[in-house]
């Protein structure tokens, strides 16, 4: 028998309840919620929130082919830090997760780190090229569940109602990476007041909202279901509320970056700061968390793209997009205050669960008989992010020398603390 | 004054400023013998990322005027071209002791970049379609000299062309307008930046309705490129609706001055000989392009008053 673990004193967050209790794990699982618990180890969490583990439905953990970006273990253990218990591999490494192969391997490493579940997603084409469907019944075979070219959109609209069609059959999302190509060729940041003075080219808004229209009426007339990446837009969020009210099997997730930072940073030309989709406008940010708000958007997600420094030492055009994003996930959210701590335990675990169907293990209720993966998190500290202390292999985060609110003390992943007072365990 | 990078850094002071040094290095380029010891031991780096001619020989032409040495880190033979990235080889030449770098280079941001890396001042030659302060100051000095005035107030200056591609343009707009003068954008709206509304200019679609009040007309170049990338449908559509013909040469107000920061597209934007317009001020450009960068080298290097004396 393992030893037990006590959360003493955290706030329970559960969807229908919301108690100061302890928690008490054993082989796996929650065995007990109450007052005045002992166990092997006890964990102090006075004045913390105890909830699911969170999800991230969009983690790029490089491996295989950009090792030296990020490892699946470094990056798992990125994310155990970051309160998570499961993170969606996006499928853009080299070889690219479109063969069984490829899925198994990401898998186990997984394993084999064994800080979280790492839920391989599988492409929607071969190679993510766009051109013909990925083995998709095969990969579902082997247990993926949301199918994604992410870091390409599907250009093609027939190719991509065919997609659809056979991915309802299969009974998986499709996750779209929305960007129409043709708008945003050599784009560096959002077509703006501010890439007019700078001289660089812009990525229009309308080449995001374009295909969310397009994917939003193929979901009309396909049935199947769908999740939109990383939405940045106002526009894509009103396109979203809409195809909602319409009762279409429609997820959006949207990214604490974008719900944090504008397009005026990269006139610093610091292309930690370049990002795809772009930074916006602050209206942008206010659309986007109003969308949080009242239930268009389901999922905070990461993004989380490591990249190594050397990659991101050259000019703006060059260097590749994206940012770090699991460790100060939750600390960007919290210090945006922008919704009850409820609703970010919605956003952060119990919505994403469900969209990557890992609803039976992850994302439930603390109560005795779940599994054993939590979150235990103090919404009220404040620290200061260095991008040097961080456990991801790259560090590139935007947010260095910036303080956050709201910082993960303890994690659980399957019975065990993976992450204790701050510190990973392994 | 540590960096050269933009207009906007620069600002009016900084502007005034250079353009009274100008004067002196002019004077100094009258002499028989147009060298000054002020800058020996300084050693000027010129760091080309994108093919130039004259902005690079004009820098180099400054610096050795001004006894500094030089030495000119060519690209195609450097080892950027063996996968060594850009702050290895601006660490390396500012190990062997260099005080500033002039730098063009196609991407936005580099001269700022670069900063971090070095010791050294920065001067931007030209970073992608962002600045390119030093020709801003060569076109203001030039028309300071023509018309012998000291601000530009009520002047109307027509820029007619790819504004959204050309530094020169962004670089043009802060200066003039720095100075005073009323600037009009004339372009087809392909050929502009997406969003305009926030900087001190009027826009034009027609050339033809601007050309009679314009007291400098400012032609770009067209990069044929800008036909492929369907921002204009024909070079013979573009060159008829904002290329500078003889009619609108005879549309121009008799003392209208003509510019144009080089090299001409003839038969495109420039439909005509530059000598076919009376007040035409390309060749000055050129000329003064010496004497401006060396007002810069000197602002930036100099320390203080030694630019007496003979080489």
């Amino acid at each position: 028998m393992s030893q037990s673990i006590v959360i003493k004193g955290a706030t329970v967050v559960n969807r229908e309840s919301q108690q100061v209790a302890d928690v008490k794990i054993e082989n796996g699982f929650v065995v007990e919620v109450a007052k005045n618990l002992k166990g092997d180890l006890q964990l102090d969490a006075s004045g913390c929130i105890v909830s699911s583990g969170f999800v991230d439905l969009h983690a790029h953990l490089r491996e295989p082919g950009k090792e030296e970006a990020e490892t699946i273990e470094t990056g798992s253990r990125a994310g155990a830090l970051g309160g998570y218990t499961a993170l969606v591999a996006m499928p853009n490494t080299d070889p690219p997760q479109d063969s069984v192969a490829v899925i198994d391997f990401v898998r186990e490493q997984g394993k084999r780190a064994g800080l979280v579940d790492v839920v391989p997603s599988g492409c929607i084409t071969l190679g993510r090229q766009g051109e013909s469907l990925a083995p998709m019944a095969e990969l579902s075979l082997a247990g993926v569940t949301l199918f994604t070219d992410d870091g390409n959109g599907v250009q093609d609209a027939a190719l991509m109602r065919r997609a659809l069609e056979y991915a309802r059959g299969l009974g998986v999302t499709l996750a779209q990476h929305c960007e129409v190509a043709e708008l945003t060729k050599g784009a560096v940041m959002n077509e703006c007041s501010c890439c007019t003075d700078l001289g660089l080219p812009g990525w229009p808004a309308i080449a995001e909202e374009l295909m969310v229209f397009r994917d939003i009426e193929l979901v009309r007339i396909t049935g199947a279901s769908m999740h939109f990446l990383h939405l940045s837009t106002k526009r894509s969020v009103e396109l979203v509320r809409a195809a909602k009210r319409d009762g279409l099997p429609i997820t959006a997730e949207v990214t604490p970056h974008h719900l944090s930072l504008t397009q005026e940073l990269l006139a610093s030309y610091d292309s930690v700061y370049k990002v795809n989709p772009p930074l916006r406008s602050a209206e942008d940010i206010r659309a986007l968390k109003d969308g949080l708000r009242d239930g268009t958007i389901d999922a905070i997600a990461t993004d989380h793209a490591p990249h190594p420094r050397r990659d991101k030492e050259m000019s703006l055009d060059l260097a590749p997009p994206g940012m770090l994003g699991l460790e100060t996930a939750l600390g960007v959210v919290l210090a945006e205050g922008m919704c009850e701590i409820r609703d970010v335990v919605a956003l952060m675990s119990w919505n994403p669960a469900k969209i990557a169907r890992i609803g039976s293990t992850h994302g439930l209720d603390v109560v005795a008989g779940a599994n054993a993966n939590l979150c235990v998190f103090d919404p009220e500290l404040t620290w200061s992010v260095d991008p040097d202390r961080l456990a991801s292999k790259s560090t590139n985060t935007p947010y260095a020398g910036k303080t956050l609110r709201g910082r993960v003390r303890h994690t659980i992943f399957k019975g065990t603390a993976t992450v204790i007072d701050g510190q990973a365990q392994k | 004054m540590k960096h050269l990078r933009s207009i906007d850094e620069l600002g009016l002071d900084g502007l005034t400023g250079l353009l009274q040094l100008t004067d002196h290095m002019a004077e100094i380029n009258q002499r028989p013998v147009p060298k000054v010891p002020a800058l020996r031991g300084r050693t000027v780096a010129s760091l080309f990322f994108e093919d130039s001619t004259r902005t690079r020989l004009s820098f180099e032409t400054a610096a050795k005027r001004l006894s500094a040495d030089t030495m000119t880190f060519n690209v195609s033979t450097s080892s950027v071209n063996k996968g060594e990235s850009l702050r290895d080889t601006v660490a390396t030449i500012t190990d062997m002791g260099v005080d500033a770098f002039v730098v063009r280079h196609k991407s936005v941001g580099i001269p700022w970049q670069i900063s971090q890396w070095t010791t050294a001042s920065i001067i931007n030659a030209g970073d992608g379609a962002h600045q390119h302060p030093t020709q801003a100051l060569v076109d203001c000095y030039t028309i300071r000299e023509a018309t012998h005035a000291q601000s530009f107030a009520g002047m109307k200056i027509a820029i007619v062309g790819d504004i959204k591609h050309s530094r020169v343009a962004r670089s043009n707009i802060q200066a003039f307008s720095l100075l005073g003068a009323k600037v009009t954008l004339v372009a087809p709206p392909t050929l502009l930046p997406p969003d305009v509304s926030h900087w001190p200019v009027t826009v034009a679609h027609k050339l033809d309705e601007v050309i009679g009040q314009t007291d400098v007309l400012y032609m770009l170049r067209l990069q044929s490129e800008r036909m492929a990338q369907g921002h204009v449908p024909t070079l013979r559509e573009y060159s008829e609706q904002y290329g500078l013909t003889h009619k609108r040469v005879l549309a121009l107000k008799s003392d209208a001055i003509v510019m144009h920061p080089g090299p001409m597209n003839r038969g495109v934007e420039m439909q005509i000989d530059p000598s076919d317009v009376k007040n035409s001020l390309i060749h000055r450009q050129v000329a003064n392009g010496v004497s401006v960068r060396m007002a810069v080298l000197f602002e930036l290097l100099g320390s203080g008053s030694n630019l007496g004396g003979q080489a």
